[in-house]
């Protein structure tokens, strides 16, 4: 097990340098000058100077992004234009709110996703499969950025029941990741059904039938236990779909994480910050798909010894 | 198990779907008799009604002419996009899986890199340092999605290169390219339009994502993301405005989903 972890540690160090060079070349896409740009035209040509100094694009190519490197490793993002402020700073501050987010998406996701994909395999042939089949195609169909304003319309300003953004208590949580979840939801229902279809034709499935097996426990206990491996890949998999959801549903709500300060630092051509919130988020993809490989290598002997 | 190898009902009514917002989107001037860009202050916010059956936005605007014309963009955005992006990764894909060794362990780490990078956030960066524009949004859209066919691509050639025929081929001194054009492309490119179909859904939804952040198409084209942007802010005065672009973004959606749903139960029955 040691060695397929480090070994998988390994592989996943020249993608992050492979994601931090991308998101490194963004200024470089920049059509024309990006400090003109973020300074815009009434700026002197001492603060042009200036700025072209800090961001270092006084400096060759190669110079600048082994500059990037290192004060990436010394977690140095450079500073926010705006404040001044270092940027690792201001995404830090942001960290909480995001993962609360996505926190309490992920647990509704996986509470409405994995029981309805098993009912639906249990009741093969039935409306309940119909009815979650349904869900699964309208769930993967409904955009984030229509469903949030309609849940707002319903639930905040028609019926009044909950508050329409911002963070706070519990029930301001509720609406963003409702309108976060139903992806995952709907893929995971998908998933589930299939991985399960897959599993009860196995004969360990009909050898603990006839042994006496009840339903709950044949169904919990050894299908959907065997069936959880591509229930794991897909949950990684999404989790980035999950963390650039945020960028919209966050803007919708008003909730105050990464993907406001992503959105406004992008309004206000804030370039190092953008820099800095899209390698985060790239980061923590990196991350997760790395502890469910490992958690999916230390639950199955077969990936880690292949 | 019951053998099937014809299309569902599912795949005739999301062709529907699908049609009936091309309709719409190919027609937008003839259907709707308003501009979609022409405003009218006085009569702003209306609710819908007989002359304006989506009813007007904060502009006074048609949103029905709007929802109509932003069909059209959306489609055309949609059909480039996927396009491009497949015959990238069709060429791509197959020079991989085909030559192999170094040529393909190169790739490998490059779309390695890429997969690690969410789609939707790349774009977004795209077009944050590019500016607002459609050829932005289609340019940063293909930059991101050509990878998923060109390693779906390469895994297809591996398996398919290994078939006797293609090894038969070989033997007999088939030129690579023919071999490739002729025996082994007309092998993929069932699973290859099976995973366009799905594009075109995910295509969509980005590009209105896009659009719905102000980061899309500029303000003055009427797309439903924009639509859906102004939308939110009016949702009290005008619900209307919100409501109707966004069923149609989910009626295009579900269309392809279901297309793509059928076409590939269909291509590989044994796994329904």
């Amino acid at each position: 097990m040691l060695t397929y972890v480090l070994r998988r540690i390994l592989l996943a160090l020249p993608v992050l340098v492979g994601v931090s060079a991308l998101s490194f070349s963004l200024l470089h896409f920049v059509p024309g000058d990006p400090v003109d740009i973020m300074l815009g035209d009434q700026a002197s040509a001492a603060d042009k100077t200036l700025l072209r100094k800090e961001l270092g694009l006084d400096r060759p190519f190669t110079t600048q992004m082994a500059g990037f490197f290192t004060g990436l490793v010394q977690l140095d993002l450079g500073k926010s234009l705006g404040s001044r402020r270092p940027v690792a700073e201001e995404i830090a501050e942001r960290i909480p709110a995001t993962f609360e987010l996505t926190f309490v998406a992920m647990i509704i996701a996986l509470s409405v996703g994995i029981p309805l994909g098993v009912l639906a395999a249990v009741f093969r042939g039935t409306i309940v499969e119909r009815g979650a089949m349904l869900f699964g195609l309208i769930g993967m169909s409904t955009p984030g950025f229509w469903l949030g304003p309609m849940l707002i319309l319903f639930f905040a300003i028609k019926l009044d029941w909950l508050p329409v953004s911002e963070r706070g208590g519990f029930e301001h949580a509720i609406l963003p990741a409702l309108t976060l979840s139903l992806g995952l939801a709907a893929i995971l229902t998908q998933v589930t059904r299939a991985s399960m279809l897959e599993v009860v034709r196995e004969d360990f499935i009909n050898v603990a039938r006839a042994k006496g097996a009840g339903p709950t426990r044949l169904w919990f206990k050894h299908a959907l236990s065997n069936a959880m491996m591509p229930i794991i890949t897909i949950i990684g998999l999404q989790f980035g779909a999950l963390l650039t959801g945020t960028v919209i549903v966050e803007t919708i709500f008003d909730w105050p994480g990464v993907g406001t300060l992503l959105f406004q630092s992008i309004q206000q051509r804030n370039y190092p910050l953008v820099q800095g919130c899209v390698l985060f988020i790239a980061f923590t993809y990196v991350a997760v798909n790395l502890i469910t490989d490992l958690a999916y290598a230390a639950a199955n002997p077969k990936v880690r010894l292949s | 198990m019951k053998k099937r190898r014809r299309v569902s009902g599912k795949f005739y009514f999301g062709l529907t779907l699908i049609l009936s917002m091309a309709f719409l989107g190919i027609f937008a001037s003839a259907i709707s008799s308003y501009s979609p860009t022409a405003m009218d202050l006085a009569s702003r916010y209306e609710a819908p009604s007989m002359s304006h059956l989506f009813g007007l936005d904060q502009n006074g605007t048609d949103v029905f002419a709007q929802v109509a014309y932003g069909a059209r963009i959306s489609l055309r955005v949609a059909f480039t996009v996927v396009f491009i992006s497949a015959l990238i990764g069709l060429f791509v894909g197959s020079l991989a899986g085909y030559v192999g060794g170094w040529v393909d362990q190169i790739t490998m780490r490059f779309l390695d890199m890429f997969y690690a990078f969410p789609g939707f956030l790349l774009a977004l960066s795209l077009v944050a340092v590019l500016g607002p524009s459609i050829s932005n949004l289609i340019f940063a859209m293909c930059v991101t999605g050509w990878t998923g066919y060109a390693r779906l691509v390469r895994g297809e050639i591996l398996h398919l290169k290994q078939r006797e025929y293609v090894v038969g081929a070989q033997a007999l001194g088939a030129n690579p390219i023919r071999l490739i054009v002729r025996h082994i492309w007309p092998n993929l490119l069932g699973i290859l339009v099976v995973q366009m179909t799905f594009g075109m859904s995910g295509t969509i939804i980005t590009e209105s994502g896009l659009s719905f952040l102000g980061l899309g198409a500029p303000p003055t084209v009427p797309t439903w993301g924009s639509l859906l942007n102004s939308g939110r802010r009016i949702l009290t005065e005008a619900p209307h405005v919100s409501l109707f672009p966004g069923l149609a973004i989910l009626i295009l959606v579900l269309g392809f989903n279901l297309v793509g749903d059928s076409l590939r139960d269909w291509l590989n029955p044994r796994k329904t």
